[in-house]
């Protein structure tokens, strides 16, 4: 028996499993699971779920909540996005340069996307902190960035794009450097200037990983939440409540896990589409 | 199309020349002066963008509370050390550490034995799932945490593991696992199937093949996998949020977004607990900022 | 030591067919060597016997007992593999002593196990190296040692010689012949440099698209091949293969005609003269000449046909001249024209 166990033991199979375990208790169960839930109406302080079809989604539609929240996360994904991959892409370009202290710089660049937004959003609560905040001695304001309508969201951004870049950055580097320098002596010789260069062969190059890059960062904007929650928490009057924030209000404020669920389930579906469209911009991308 | 594969390249390089293999990659212009100069200006305005706020951060720690509400000017007369104390005792702030650093090191341990083993039936053993694995890596990248959270909260609760750190760790060596399975697999293709071949020869079985033989030998792998997944895992916030309840088992992103303040928020104390939460993250990057990007980029630039 | 058999063994890799109804056996302590070209299946069978891949069809058999359901591990086959295959992170003693240590040996045991082979092989000054750290004839040595550490049943040797320049392979064929010798280990060999497989074993095999074209001792091969693709496979330079028209008064076997056969003729076989006073050589226009020491390899064109012979040192023709090709009439081998099988 022992020997059957220890064939069984030595099968691709068995080194398999406990990783497929793991994955279909955290992954694919709570998939199906929120799909299920999405279907239902379950307040965790009533009784128990009972089913009901597509309402959660009908009233989805007519929620001008979640539209606000829809628009809120689509400004949000696309500004900061745009941001990171602009400024990620020029400090890509400047530290493919040579110099000295590679390795330190790159741990320094590490820093912002190895801490944790928390602790991220909370150091820039305190520089926007309207009374004692260092941006407003620096700049000569008294706003109160996280107060105001208009500026939290622009605020919630900056602070975004500061802790992302540095990943877009360093992604982009290792795409930059391992283009042939070859490429670009060639280039020189025949007389291309910095501009030329980056049009015709860094550019190109360079596509494929950008959209990888810019996959991984539209999907992770748009799932925003750590640095919104402690930013403003949604507000103020909801000008920075984005979907995730708003789900989570439903879920574990209102604890109504069914239009929760819903809501959840919407955002990634919403997710999926992206996704989609972006596999088929790399695929066009590589032809 | 023009791409070299400067890892290992680079590794050659650098042991054969001992200096920085990325150096040789670009263009030598480094002897004309106004590109230097401009090369350095960038780097320190790039060092400036991601150490100021934590520079400021760093300030506002050492600020004597008197003067945090004051501005100018930017610098305290005095360095304090009083809020780094309360943090330490006014708060369950040790014990926050502490819970983060077993769930940290937990989902580690958990998704490299379980990641290496999968990684190792793929690539070695030849078992067949490569596309779904494909499949799921993608899927599980794009899977929003909010999605999961209320059914994984009902099962959690379910099962009796609200406020333990046994849900967290399971959680996220759940959600680490797709990633790392994806990048070991890419460093474990590396190795060349004769040495596994001739381990079983040898009198291997396959579980001792893969941890005398194959896992010494992705020992840099290993390295970057687990420095990914114990940095995701200390940061991670949705999560830790909803399964924790009380500081049994909160953990510090947690405890740092909930920071307690009764009339006023002690931003002097938010600063020092800030920074010594960054500390090992710090340390960990400093060291290990090679492997970090070695294993950010297998999935990126070669997958 | 093992007797082993292959009882009508095919292997299957998704849609190609690799192996096809093999069916021979290797004695006890034989050196058995399958030649062929690239692709034929030859590694395959190694792969077999050591349990690295099973057969889609039919058993391989250890000693009469069948062995498809034993792992690797449990069937006491030792391997070189053509890469060698080292572990890069082990000492070459670690290496060598890597199976006994997985069989439980105590480190003592190990120890004197490790340099009674080292010291066979010549290899006890690389002890504490690291395979990186090698040349690659003394990688090969290490393998070597590996293997035959633990007296396996059975040593299978893939292409081991490939990877070393001309000298180091002559050294090493010595120096695995006299192993051999020594152990008497069932050895399999595995090579496409079909002088190796000659030179080496007590029988070799030839295959071809994963069938057997021949099996026999080595000169058997040499003087007897089954078909065309075994005598053109063996012998060096390759054998000339003539429409039997060109050879006049040739003795046919019952039945045949000359348009059913073509007449193969080793280049040793054929003498190469300026003028000959045998009637029956053949005339024709030479094209170049390879002088290899005390013979002179001359190859000539008949109607379109090349045809390769030896030529005495001292008289090499010239070419663009004619010369006469004189063929050992008692050295003629005929094969069927369609099939390529051996007639006479």
């Amino acid at each position: 028996m022992s020997r059957l166990l220890q064939r069984i033991g030595e099968r691709p199979a068995a080194f398999l499993a406990p990783a497929a375990i793991v994955l279909a208790v955290v992954t694919f169960f709570p998939i199906v699971y929120v799909l299920w839930l999405s279907l239902t109406h379950y307040s965790l302080i009533g009784d128990a779920p009972t089913f009901a079809g597509i309402e959660n989604f009908a009233r989805l539609f007519a929620d001008r909540r979640f539209w606000n929240a829809l628009g809120n996360t689509l400004y949000f994904t696309v500004v900061s996005v745009a941001l990171e991959v602009a400024v990620g892409l020029g400090f890509a370009l400047l530290l493919a340069r040579p110099f000295v202290g590679r390795a330190p710089m790159r741990a320094v660049v590490l820093l912002p996307w190895a801490i944790p937004t928390v602790v991220a959003a909370r150091m820039w609560e305190w520089m926007y902190n309207g009374d004692f905040g260092v941006i407003n001695y620096l700049l000569g304001t008294e706003t109160n960035w996280l107060g105001d309508p208009v500026w939290a969201m622009h605020a919630a951004i900056v602070m975004d794009v500061w802790k992302e870049t540095p990943f877009v950055a360093l992604l982009l580097l290792a795409g930059r450097l391992s283009i042939a320098p070859e490429l670009y002596q060639a280039a020189r010789l025949d007389g291309a200037g910095a501009w030329r260069s980056f049009r015709h062969i860094t550019w190109p190059l360079l596509k494929p990983l950008l959209l990888i890059v810019l996959i991984f960062r539209t999907i992770g904007a748009f799932r925003v939440f750590d640095a919104i929650y402690v930013l403003t928490g949604g507000g103020p009057a909801n000008t920075t409540e984005t979907l995730s924030i708003y789900a989570y209000k439903v879920l574990f404020q209102a604890l109504e896990f069914g239009y929760g669920s819903a809501i959840a389930v919407a955002v990634f579906f919403c997710v999926a589409i992206i996704t989609a469209v972006y596999v088929q911009l790399l695929k066009e991308a590589q032809r | 199309m023009g791409v070299a594969n400067t890892d290992a390249d680079g590794d050659e390089a650098m042991r054969k020349t001992g200096s920085d293999p990325e150096f040789r990659a670009v263009r030598k212009t480094g002897s004309d002066p106004e590109f230097r100069v401009g090369t350095y200006l960038g780097v320190v305005l790039v060092a400036a963008y991601c150490l100021a706020p934590l520079a400021w951060q760093l300030v506002t720690s050492l600020r004597p509370p008197a003067e945090l509400t004051t501005l100018p000017p930017l610098l305290p007369t005095r360095v304090t050390l009083e809020h780094y104390a309360a943090v330490f005792t006014g708060h369950p702030f040790p014990r926050m550490l502490l819970n983060s650093f077993i769930v940290a090191a937990g989902a580690t341990v958990i998704a490299l034995a379980f990641g290496s083993a999968a990684a190792f039936a793929l690539t070695k053993m030849r078992a067949r799932g490569y596309g779904v694995l494909l499949a799921i890596v993608l899927a599980t990248s794009m899977l929003p945490p909010i999605a999961t959270v209320s059914p994984l909260y009902l099962l959690i609760n379910a099962l009796g593991l609200r406020d333990t750190l046994a849900a967290l760790i399971l959680t996220y060596s759940g959600f680490t696992l797709p990633l790392a399975i994806w990048v070991l697999t890419s460093f474990l293709r590396q190795l060349p199937d004769e040495l596994y071949s001739a381990a079983r020869v040898d009198g291997c079985t396959p579980r001792q093949a893969l941890v005398r033989v194959i896992l010494p030998l992705a020992a840099p792998g290993l390295a970057a996998t687990g420095l990914l997944v114990f940095i995701f895992a200390w940061n991670e916030f949705l999560y830790a949020l909803t399964f924790t309840a009380t500081e049994r088992s909160r953990t510090v992103p947690v405890g740092i977004a909930l920071f307690p303040g009764l009339h006023e928020v002690p931003w002097g104390e938010i600063a020092a607990a800030s920074l010594l939460v960054t500390v090992p993250v710090f340390v960990l990057v400093l060291l290990y900022q090679r492997r970090i990007v070695e294993g950010l980029t297998a999935g990126a630039v070669k997958g | 030591m093992a007797a082993i058999e292959f009882d009508g063994v095919g292997k299957r890799f998704g849609a190609v067919t690799v192996l096809d109804g093999l069916r021979l056996t290797i004695a006890e302590g034989e050196f058995f060597t399958f030649v062929g070209p690239s692709g034929c299946g030859k590694s395959t069978t190694l792969s077999l016997i050591a349990g690295l891949e099973r057969p889609t069809s039919g058993r391989v058999l250890f000693d009469g007992e069948p062995v498809d359901h034993l792992a690797p591990r449990d069937r006491d086959v030792a391997m070189v593999f053509q890469s060698y295959a080292l572990y890069p992170h082990m000492s070459v003693a670690e290496n060598i002593g890597f199976p006994l240590k997985l069989r439980g040996a105590k480190p003592p045991e190990i120890r004197t196990a490790v340099a009674e082979v080292a010291r066979r092989l010549g290899i006890e000054a690389l002890l504490e190296r690291r395979p990186r750290e090698l040349s690659g004839g003394q990688r090969q040595r290490v393998a070597l040692g590996r293997a035959l550490v633990r007296r396996p049943r059975v040593f299978l040797l893939d292409e081991p010689l490939s990877n070393l320049d001309a000298r180091l392979r002559l050294e090493m064929r010595a120096e695995l012949k006299r192993l051999h010798a020594e152990y008497r280990i069932t050895t399999v060999y595995v090579t496409h440099d079909q002088e190796e497989a000659m030179a080496l074993s007590d029988r070799v095999a030839v295959l071809n698209a994963g069938r057997v074209e021949q099996c026999g001792p080595p000169l058997e091969l040499y003087h007897r091949p089954a078909n065309l693709f075994v005598a053109g496979f063996v012998g060096s330079p390759p054998i000339n293969v003539l429409d039997a028209r060109y050879v006049p008064d040739l003795a046919l076997p019952e039945g045949t005609s000359v348009d059913d056969v073509v007449v193969g003729v080793r280049p040793v076989d054929v003498r190469v003269t300026a003028t000959s006073s045998e009637p029956r050589a053949l005339a024709a226009e030479v094209l170049l000449a390879e002088p290899t020491g005390d013979e002179v390899w001359v190859v000539g064109r008949l109607d379109g046909q090349q045809i390769i012979g030896r030529a005495a040192s001292d008289a090499v023709p010239i070419p663009g001249s004619t010369a006469r090709f004189e063929l050992a009439r008692e050295r003629l081998h005929l094969f069927d024209r369609q099939s390529g099988r051996r007639v006479a």
